[in-house]
């Protein structure tokens, strides 16, 4: 590098430059953190979806599924199965999953298994309305189509 | 060695690589599950092999940070490590929670181990990456502190050369931002939104400031290059380090809730994070065309030219093509990722630490110029054979994740349903399996040369006298 640019001015951008875009990104935080309740409607964070979430933690589903696009990309993605499988309705799509979750692991040959969880009817309904709840995060249209 | 304490780095060094063995294992096993789905089912799911492989990766690589300032900060700061016992005893509890911990997730249902370790007092189980349980994450903060503490007190104790200051900065670094992981609210996206405060401020953050000080101590090593000079580049690098990559965060932000600003900001100066990655190319070639002296250990040298071409690879060139909103819109959470991930970790992480293995581990076996030459032929081999396999890994599940879009994401409609395209992806999958078991094959070969015949008595007179002659147009070294 040029002889005229010192290590002195290097170092002044290192600290100059790392504790400004830092403050950049704690400001920025906080007014996402400020918007953010009008975008994840966390007045619907029911107790239910709460231990929905705490079950989908404690089983690790995020080892083989992405949820809104994060995780794992061994299985499908859940944050949008509610509009995949629900068809608008939230009791068909608690059907649904009482029926999907009592089914695993599926008999088919070579084909990728979901394990069986022996999840109680209560904590399917947890997890049933955790995903919903999920699914109606303001997430900008998150994914292009319904296959996820 | 100039200093007596740099060899605790040694079982540091030892048992990362047998982490890193059992990680490429898991790796080729799951690599089988996304072919045959059913491949060891019900006995290791998925899930589990994915924790394993993910939680031995980010072990190993701490393993190989925490040998590696073992190693360099004493000699940097001239004085003898704080305390090499400290150093010992926690290499110990680190390896036993590890250990405890993979074996956790193997043996019992992951259900089980919350239940067990309580998860339900402070839920942190369950996230990707983060998945020990509670008392293993307070654990590694308390072994973080511990090191944290003995390599300060010989930072303080001696010389403060900037490679000293940037690396335990960085350190400092990775500890606060773990403690991120003990934060779990029930809201799923703040929940999201702070996971990224641990994995990208750690490898789009302050690992990179842990990257630039390793590679900076051993080129400075290897070359004889001026140390101001060395120094000049270093700032620079760790500057555009974080000028683009702490707003560059928001290339994570784009489909988990946040507001729509962050399309733009997340595209704008992730954008221009390959920029400090391009940097380290110029830098180190550039600083190997100007040494002073032909170190005895040349392997070393590759390494730290092949870290940072594959660093630039896989973060710079391979983070760029999915980072822009519009294009991340339909690559989002696809084998892309995946691919992305594989060159990125191996080319910044798992290479800048077989560099200062390659460079320090001879030398704590008292090979002061480097191992025997047919040992560096070997190691060479398998240098090649890891690069260009990870390479074809990486191709591999690009074309996987750019036929995943074509078939699942793009079409408006008739687009295909997940499992259905990944059937039609398998014979890709055949591809990257088979890079993988070359991957493997080249880490066996770098493993055995370890164990490839000593330094032969004529070899070493020789290295005596190149030494010397060495040392009258002055290696460097010494300053
Ligand atoms: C034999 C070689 C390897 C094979 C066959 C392999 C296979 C895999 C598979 C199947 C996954 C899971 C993908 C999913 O979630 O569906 C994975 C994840 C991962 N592997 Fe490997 N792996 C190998 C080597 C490595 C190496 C050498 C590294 C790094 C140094 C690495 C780092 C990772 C990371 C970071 C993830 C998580 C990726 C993400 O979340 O996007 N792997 N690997
Ligand atoms: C050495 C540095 C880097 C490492 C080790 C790394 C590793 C990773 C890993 C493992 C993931 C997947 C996370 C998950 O499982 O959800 C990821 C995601 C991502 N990385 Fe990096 N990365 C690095 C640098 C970069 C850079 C410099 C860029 C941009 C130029 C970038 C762009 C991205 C993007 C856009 C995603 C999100 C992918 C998605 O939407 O699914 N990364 N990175
Ligand atoms: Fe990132």
């Amino acid at each position: 590098m040029a002889e005229m640019f010192t290590k002195g001015m290097a170092r002044n951008i290192y600290y100059g430059g790392g504790v400004f875009f830092f403050l950049l990104l704690v400001g920025l935080t906080f007014d996402t953190l400020r918007e953010l309740p009008q975008r994840d409607h966390r007045e619907n964070i029911t107790e239910s979806v709460a231990r929905g979430k705490a079950l989908w933690e404690e089983n690790n589903c995020i080892g083989c599924h992405s949820l809104m696009g994060e995780g794992a990309y061994f299985a499908p993605e859940l944050a949008n199965v509610f509009d995949r499988y629900g068809q608008g309705s939230e009791e068909n799509f608690h059907q649904f999953m009482q029926a999907w979750m009592a089914m695993q692991p599926m008999p088919t040959e070579g084909r990728r298994k979901m394990p069986q969880f022996h999840l109680s009817q209560q904590q399917v309904a947890d997890l049933t309305d955790f995903l919903i709840w999920t699914s109606r995060v303001n997430d900008n249209d998150w994914p292009p189509n319904r296959e996820g | 060695m100039k200093f007596e304490s740099q060899s605790v780095a040694k079982p540091y060094f030892i048992f990362a690589l047998a982490l890193f063995t059992g990680q490429i294992l898991f790796g080729l096993i799951m690599g089988l599950q996304y072919i045959i789905g059913d491949f060891l089912f019900p006995y290791l799911p998925f899930n589990v092999a994915r924790m394993v492989h993910t939680n031995l990766l980010i072990v190993w690589l701490l393993f190989g940070f925490m040998g590696a300032s073992y190693y360099l900060v004493p000699e940097e700061a001239g004085v003898e490590l704080h305390s090499p016992r400290l150093a010992r005893i926690m290499f110990w509890v680190f390896a036993a929670a590890g250990v405890a911990t993979i074996l956790g997730y193997l043996l019992v249902p992951y259900a089980e181990l919350a239940r067990l370790t309580h998860n339900e007092l402070l839920p942190t189980m369950g996230r990707e990456f983060l998945e020990q349980p509670t008392i293993t994450k307070i654990g590694i903060v308390v072994v973080a502190l511990a090191f944290i503490y003995n390599i300060g007190m010989t930072v303080l104790k001696g010389r403060k050369t900037v490679i000293n200051m940037v690396l335990i900065t960085g350190l400092i670094g990775l500890a606060v931002f773990f403690l991120f992981s003990f934060y779990n609210p029930e809201n799923l996206v703040l929940d999201k939104f702070f996971w990224w405060w641990v994995v990208h401020l750690w490898v789009e953050g302050v690992w990179e400031l842990i990257l630039g000080a390793i590679l900076a101590f051993v080129l400075i090593k290897v070359t004889g290059v001026d140390r101001e000079v060395i120094e000049k580049w270093l700032y620079v690098i760790i500057a555009m380090a974080l000028i683009s990559g702490l707003i560059g965060m928001g290339h994570h932000y784009y489909w988990i809730g946040p507001g729509e600003y962050w399309l733009w900001l997340g595209s704008i100066f992730s954008a221009i994070e390959p920029i400090p990655f391009f940097m380290m190319v110029m830098f180190a070639f550039r600083m190997v065309r100007q040494r002073r002296h032909q170190h005895g250990n040349q392997i070393a040298t590759l390494w730290a030219l092949g870290t940072a071409v594959m660093a630039f690879l896989g973060a710079g060139v391979w983070g760029f093509i999915h980072t822009l909103a519009p294009v991340n819109y339909y690559t989002h959470g696809s084998q892309i990722t995946a691919a992305h991930g594989h060159l990125a970790f191996f080319g910044a992480y798992a290479m800048v630490v077989m560099c200062i293995i390659s460079y320090a581990m001879p030398i704590m076996r008292g090979r002061l110029q480097g191992n025997s030459p047919q040992a560096q032929k070997l190691e060479t081999f398998a240098f090649w054979a890891m690069c260009i396999s990870m390479l074809g890994i990486t191709l591999a599940l690009t074309v996987a994740g750019a036929w995943q879009v074509a078939l699942q994401r793009l079409p408006e409609v008739g687009a295909l349903s997940f499992m259905n395209t990944q059937d039609k992806l398998i014979p890709i999958f055949w591809v990257r399996e088979l890079f993988g078991v070359v991957f493997f094959l080249g880490l066996v070969a770098y493993l055995a040369s370890f164990f490839v015949g000593g330094v032969k008595v004529a070899d070493r007179q020789q290295q005596e006298s190149t030494e010397k002659a060495a040392e009258a147009v002055c290696c460097g070294s010494c300053n």
